[in-house]
């Protein structure tokens, strides 16, 4: 492949795929979301769908196709109509059939299907609020490409960014590039990206390695998994970069087992890549030659641990061990290796492209870029957002999240995965930035963002972190193995009522035990639920000692302005406790309630708030 | 070694030709598994020796290998794999209620397997669909928004 073959075949896509781009085209291509979400909310029977409504109709001049993910998984199936760019949520079969006959024929938007049915001018994903505040980098483009034709990866400036490095920078040009964009590792630790590339491409070795932690465990965290469906060729592309940057030939992509629809996309990538000649030998005639395969995970988080994943990779127990040697000396079959996770790897094509001083812009001090987040749990709009760094924690879980549902009360918001912490309400004001956040016991992690509300027991939900660690350590420390179990049996004990307030504090000096004599990051790391929710929730565990494991009930009250006396809450209540007149404000008997809640999740207009 | 499904079709066995694939190439044993319990539904005893003298692994090494990873199983799989996903998201709405619903229905607990080998039922952690929460999974197809009362639903789909 030479550049003018490159130009030459990314031009004749961008005619072909006009209709993407060019608002004035005469044709129109539906195209659907092809991610897990969406794909398991019956989205390949939509395109059929809309095939056969097209076929039906004697409409030629539409096209149907697949796009990556829009991260908004919970309203899927997503379609795009182009040139317009309207985006439709939860189309179904039906629904395809009445966007053929509204929109294709009629030239009518089908309100029905938008965002939000009742504000019909968000027809595009430019007005929607869910993604106003979002700045794409890692996650730029899916909607206009096909994950499974490398062309229209080709279209949108692929591999210009590979081109640029190995023919007009040198290695350490692109290192020094990566350096100055303060890009840090999106899989947890953050450590400087170009710093550990630099560190690899020091080793004289003569076989070198780059590897892609595709092991996302995090329970909560799908954003990887969303790249590498939506996006294949970024994630190629940026490793034969680091590759180029390091003097490495061979390149892994260590991926989860559960992800079998990233494993087929990827490896197809793979095989287009090779087949263009942007993996192989002397990639656009240069000396550079990079080959990338692919290797499954088999289930254990642990893997995610850099060395742990290594020993994977050559087929062991995936067991951590001491650091040093570092991978960047001695890592996979013993050879140095870079070692960095997708989310990362997302980043690099456009540093290449646009500069590190460009990349440096975005972000807030010492965590530049963006970062994605997968917020899910007690939040109105669940899903993938992509942010510049910094943005604070009531932006992203009331702008863009749309707030806690039901008329619940915000408690906290888990952030960071089991070796995360829980945050709470004053606490939302806090930039979301590396240093900020573990200066407040928490860590970015790899970016899971769930929220809890007023009814989360955040006992239950350290416990519930602990369990997932003790069944996910790996046995070989004493600290991690026995010291997590431990801390489970307090928790039990306390929750079973016969915990005493010794036991709190028993509780925090373990922690801090475990966290200081672990091996690796996950031992070290897995405590940090229990001590966050310490730090912020401490009344909770010892209401549980003073009540004997009942955690206090909570109690309700009717707020006699909201109420409209419809009696509904009265109707539901199970104990019988809401007594009052219609038309004119109810109340409800202390004395009987049972703290349920039921009432509240009936009531319509927010009148019975918690005390 | 023949078939083993059948006595005359005269075809190699499937696991032979699996592991003779990565003979001599220890590094290769997580793949080779994933391929054979792919093939069998699990790994059994008879696997495990071939995949020994293929690969060069002694056969405790692939023991080790086989119970560290929640992917590999030695016993064989049920018809219907249950995988009830309890991911933070999943969590936070419900999965454990589901979870007790669908331990009540099949008699068994999690992890365990009904005698007629038809239900099995598990748990996992994140299946990755976290804004479909709660999410399971029946032998690898993910259903969204499975609340516990839903479960009926679902099992009268798995006679």
């Amino acid at each position: 492949m030479t550049y003018k073959e490159l130009v030459e075949l990314r031009e004749a896509r961008l005619k072909e795929i006009d209709v993407r781009f060019n608002k004035n085209s005469p044709n129109k291509e539906i195209m659907v979301c092809s991610s897990t979400g969406c794909k398991s909310n019956h989205g390949d029977a939509v395109i059929k769908a809309f095939e056969q409504a097209l076929k039906q109709n004697n409409i030629t001049n539409v096209t149907v196709g697949r796009t990556g993910c829009f991260g908004l998984c919970a309203l899927g199936p997503i379609v795009i109509v182009y040139p317009e760019g309207t985006f439709y949520c939860r189309v179904t079969e039906e629904a395809a059939k009445e966007i053929v006959e509204t929109h294709i024929k009629n030239g009518q938007v089908a309100t029905k299907y938008l965002y939000d049915p009742e504000v019909p001018t968000q027809t595009t994903k430019a007005d929607i609020d869910f993604y106003k505040k979002q700045h794409f980098i890692a996650r730029k483009d899916s909607e206009y490409i096909n994950p499974e034709n490398i062309l229209d990866y080709v279209a949108l400036f692929g591999y210009t960014a590979l081109y640029k490095a190995v023919t007009e920078m040198t290695p350490q040009g692109v290192i020094d590039e990566v350096k100055l964009s303060g890009l840090r590792g999106r899989g947890g630790a953050g450590f400087t990206t170009g710093v550990k590339w630099e560190l690899t491409a020091k080793e004289t070795a003569k076989q070198k390695y780059v590897v892609c932690n595709a092991d996302e465990g995090d329970p909560g965290a799908f954003m990887d998994r969303s790249i590498v469906e939506s996006d294949p060729h970024k994630l190629i592309e940026a490793m034969a970069i680091a590759a180029y940057a390091v003097g490495a030939s061979k390149g892994y992509v260590y991926l989860r087992a559960e992800y079998p629809l990233a494993g087929q996309r990827l490896e197809k990538a793979i095989k287009d890549a090779k087949k263009y000649g942007f993996l192989g030998k002397n990639i656009f005639g240069t000396d550079f030659s990079f080959d990338l395969t692919i290797k499954f995970g088999a289930g254990a988080f642990v893997c995610g641990e850099e060395t742990a994943l290594m020993h994977s990779l050559e087929g062991k127990r995936g067991e951590p061990r001491n650091r040093p040697p570092y991978p960047a000396q001695s890592g996979v079959f013993k050879c140095p290796t870079v070692l960095n996770n997708v989310e990362t790897y997302a980043n690099i094509t456009e540093i290449i492209k646009n500069g590190g001083e460009w990349y440096k812009q975005i972000g807030m001090g010492k965590s530049t870029g963006t970062k994605v987040f997968a917020l899910s749990g007690k939040v109105r709009h669940t899903g993938l957002i992509e942010l510049p760094m910094g943005t604070t924690l009531r932006e992203i879980i009331f702008d863009i999240g749309g707030g806690v549902p039901n008329g619940k009360k915000f408690k906290a918001v888990q952030i960071g995965g089991p070796s995360g912490a829980c945050l709470p309400e004053d606490k939302l004001d806090l930039p979301v930035t590396y240093d900020d956040l573990s200066a407040n016991g928490a860590m970015m992690g790899s970016g899971g963002l769930i929220v809890l509300d007023e009814d989360s027991s955040m006992v239950e939900v350290a416990k519930f972190f602990l369990e997932f660690i003790c069944d996910e350590s790996c046995g070989k420390c004493t600290p991690c193995r026995i010291g997590n179990k431990r801390l489970l049996e307090l928790l039990n004990k306390l929750l079973d009522g016969k915990g005493t307030m010794e036991d709190i504090d028993e509780l925090e000096a373990l922690s801090h035990f475990i966290k200081e004599n672990s091996l690796c990051g996950l031992g070290q790391t897995s405590p940090n639920p229990v001590l966050s929710t310490l730090r912020y929730f401490r009344n909770e565990y010892e209401d549980l000692v003073k009540n004997a494991g009942k955690p206090k009930t909570p109690k309700y009250r009717i707020n006699k302005e909201k109420c409209i006396g419809c009696s509904a809450c009265s109707r539901a209540c199970p104990v019988k406790c809401i007594n009052g007149e219609i038309r004119s404000p109810f109340e409800i008997d202390e004395e009987k309630c049972i703290g349920c809640g039921t009432c509240q999740r009936t009531c319509k207009f927010n009148a019975i708030e918690k005390v | 070694m023949a078939c083993k499904n059948c006595t005359n079709c005269g075809q190699p066995d499937k696991i032979d030709k699996i592991v003779n694939k990565f003979k001599g190439d220890p590094t290769e044993l997580i793949h080779c598994l994933q391929l054979v319990q792919e093939e069998q539904g699990y790994i059994s005893q008879d696997a495990v020796k071939k995949i020994s003298v293929s690969l060069g692994v002694p056969e405790s090494d692939i023991f080790s290998v086989v119970t560290f990873y929640s992917q590999f199983t030695l016993k064989p799989k049920a018809q219907y794999n249950i995988e009830v996903c309890m991911g933070t998201a999943c969590y936070v709405l419900g999965a454990d209620k589901s979870i007790k619903k669908f331990e009540e229905k099949l008699g068994i607990k999690v992890g365990e397997q009904t005698e007629d080998n038809k239900y099995a039922l598990c748990q996992s952690r994140c299946l990755g669909c976290c804004g479909l929460a709660p999410v399971i999974s029946v032998n690898g197809q993910i259903h969204g928004k499975v609340t516990e009362d839903k479960v009926d639903e679902i099992l009268s789909k798995l006679k």
